[in-house]
């Protein structure tokens, strides 16, 4: 049994437990973000939006579907590997993959392919529950799927942070909340931002979701706050960052290994 | 020969200043069944965590089967199952499940990572709870899941950590047994305890730890030799009102006929028993009382911290 196939049987193993979780536990998994963006449909889209009227050229509920399709992925994909990973930490579970020998580049690997599939799932689900409100249309399908899997692999990352740094259940859920969850509200999900006044708009621009949600609606629908260069590159730069990131807690054992 | 493990000057010092080990040295040899003793905050743990990467060492070398696990963790990682002091699963995993994942983190195709799951649940007596997530085992149970997944990758050394610790006496016992039987089938075991009947039961080697040091080291019988004295309890015969004055030897009486005597190594049984029958006193049956190795252990302990 070489090294390298033996590898790959444990992030393959790592793989099929994180999904096997997310699916054990799907009304705390699948069901909430599912409900979530059908109100925001419902309330955002056909209710407010039919008086709002247009949106940087499109109707309103066009318009604010591809910011909530990658909102619910970027939300699931840091959630899951946040919990799952502290969770396992919690448990003391998480021995069980550092006594073995896999390398912590596998573990990081194993957790964030489990998050990025929750968030590619889930994103799938809410793309099912926009079709019956608005047609979507997808400008360029390539981009859209590198879009979901770079802004989702960001996230991953930094749940799995979250996961590394958290000591109680109360750890992980003060990021999201008091951090992603504002980031993403001003992060372009509901306007354009040249709706906002001067300032505003270059405070928006140091704020890492817009654009991610920018690149996913300009692979959907065309249009972009930023040039989509530039939402490329700064979403790579916050994915190799954060990576950086996690591997040197891991190969520090930062509180993982005393 | 090859060692299984080999430990030289291992230092730690956790963050918080305390120094757990002080620089230990260490062999195990291939096929050993190794009891690493000492009371609680020795340093047991912690150098077992150090050997399986869960604690980083502040000094020293570690090699498991000529593996340093500062240059080659991995090849060193996959020869060792581990037993933790502490029940580690996750609790909604079912049994069969946890033990084809922890395959699967050491590289077991799945199929294979399944007979294996079998094999092991079945000799540990778990297959009826194969389906059952691990909450909701007994503590016997548990711990003996926890054996089934260190062997689930067969690996050459297991390492224990106190396995016994809170098991009734005869879930202890069948432990033991299956213990001996895989060591006898060549599998090297390290195992940490503080009881001491335990490691006098099962181990071949002994290595006595105390405040991060070695302060013992070498066969088991071979320490017990080295006891100066031992107690014997005297059943006698006819009650007696007193103990007798015994020339040479520390009598006590426990009841009218139960004597407690001291019997130093350079004496003999023998001739206490002469002793006892001039004093008309006839002993029914003896038995020794303190467990040897219970001596021996707090004499080690009281020489290290000299
Ligand atoms: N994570 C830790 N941080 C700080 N001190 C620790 C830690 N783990 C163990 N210790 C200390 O190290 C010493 C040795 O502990 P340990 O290795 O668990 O002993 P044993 O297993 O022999 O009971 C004790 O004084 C203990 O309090
Ligand atoms: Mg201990």
């Amino acid at each position: 049994m070489s090294r390298a196939a033996a590898n790959w049987t444990g992030l393959v193993t790592i793989v099929r437990r994180e999904m096997r979780r997310v699916l054990r536990i799907w009304p705390q998994t699948l069901l909430p973000p599912v409900i979530t963006m059908t109100l925001y449909f419902i309330i955002f889209g056909a209710l407010i939006g039919r008086r709002i009227g247009e949106m940087g050229g499109y109707d309103y509920m066009q318009y604010i579907a591809p910011g909530l399709i990658i909102m619910a992925v970027l939300t699931n994909s840091y959630a899951n590997v946040s919990s799952s990973f502290f969770g396992a930490k919690f448990g003391k579970f998480i021995e069980e993959l550092l006594v073995s020998p896999m390398p912590n580049s596998l573990i990081l690997l194993g957790y964030v392919a489990g998050g990025v599939l929750r968030g590619t799932l889930i994103g799938a689900l809410v793309t099912v529950v926009a079709m019956f409100f608005t047609p979507l249309t997808v400008a360029n399908p390539l981009l859209m799927i590198l879009v979901v899997v770079l802004t989702a692999v960001v996230f991953a990352l930094g749940g799995f942070i979250n996961g590394v740094y958290a000591n109680k259940f109360d750890d992980i859920s003060i990021v999201p909340t008091f951090v992603l969850a504002p980031l993403t509200y001003l992060g372009g999900v509901f306007y354009t931002v040249d709706l906002l006044p001067d300032i505003a708009r270059q405070l928006s621009l140091a704020n890492p979701i817009l654009y991610m949600v920018n690149a996913f609606r300009y692979a959907m629908l065309g249009v972009s706050d930023v040039h989509i260069g530039v939402a490329l590159s700064m979403t790579v730069g916050f994915l190799v960052f954060l990576f950086a990131l996690a591997m040197w807690l891991l190969n520090k054992g930062y509180g993982l290994r005393s | 020969m090859t060692q299984a493990l080999s430990i030289a000057g291992l230092a730690k010092t956790y963050g918080n200043g305390v120094e757990a080990l002080r620089g230990i040295d260490l062999d195990v040899a291939e096929g050993d069944f190794f009891g690493l003793l000492g009371p609680n905050g020795a340093g047991k743990t912690t150098a077992i965590g150090i050997v399986t990467s869960l604690v980083r060492k502040t000094g020293g070398t570690v090699s498991v089967f000529g593996h340093d696990i500062d240059r080659e963790l991995e090849a060193a990682k996959a020869c060792i199952g581990l037993v933790p002091q502490e029940i580690n699963f996750n609790q909604f995993e079912k049994c069969r499940d946890i033990l084809v994942n922890q395959a699967g983190f050491y590289g077991i195709p799945r199929a294979t990572a399944k007979e294996r799951a079998e094999k092991y649940l079945k000799q540990l007596q778990l297959w009826d709870k194969r389906e059952d997530i691990s909450r909701n085992l007994s503590g016997g149970m548990k711990r003996r899941l926890m054996i089934a997944r260190a062997l689930v990758h067969e690996p050459r050394l297991l390492i224990l950590d106190e396995p016994t610790a809170g098991v009734d006496i005869e879930i202890r016992r069948s432990m033991w047994e299956f213990l001996r039987r895989i060591n006898r089938e060549g599998t090297t075991i390290i195992l940490t305890t503080h009881y001491l009947e335990e490691a006098e039961t099962l181990c071949r080697e002994i290595g006595i730890i105390n405040h991060g040091r070695i302060v013992e080291r070498g066969r088991t019988r071979d320490l017990l030799a080295k006891l100066q004295t031992e107690t014997f309890e005297l059943n006698l015969r006819t009650p007696i009102a007193q103990a007798p004055e015994v020339t040479g030897y520390t009598v006590r009486q426990l009841d009218p006929s139960t004597l407690e005597v001291d019997v130093d190594k350079s004496q003999s049984v023998t001739h206490l028993f002469s002793e006892l029958a001039q004093h008309g006193i006839e002993v029914v049956s003896m038995r020794n009382k303190v467990n040897r190795l219970e001596e021996l252990f707090v004499r080690m302990v009281e020489k290290g911290r000299t």
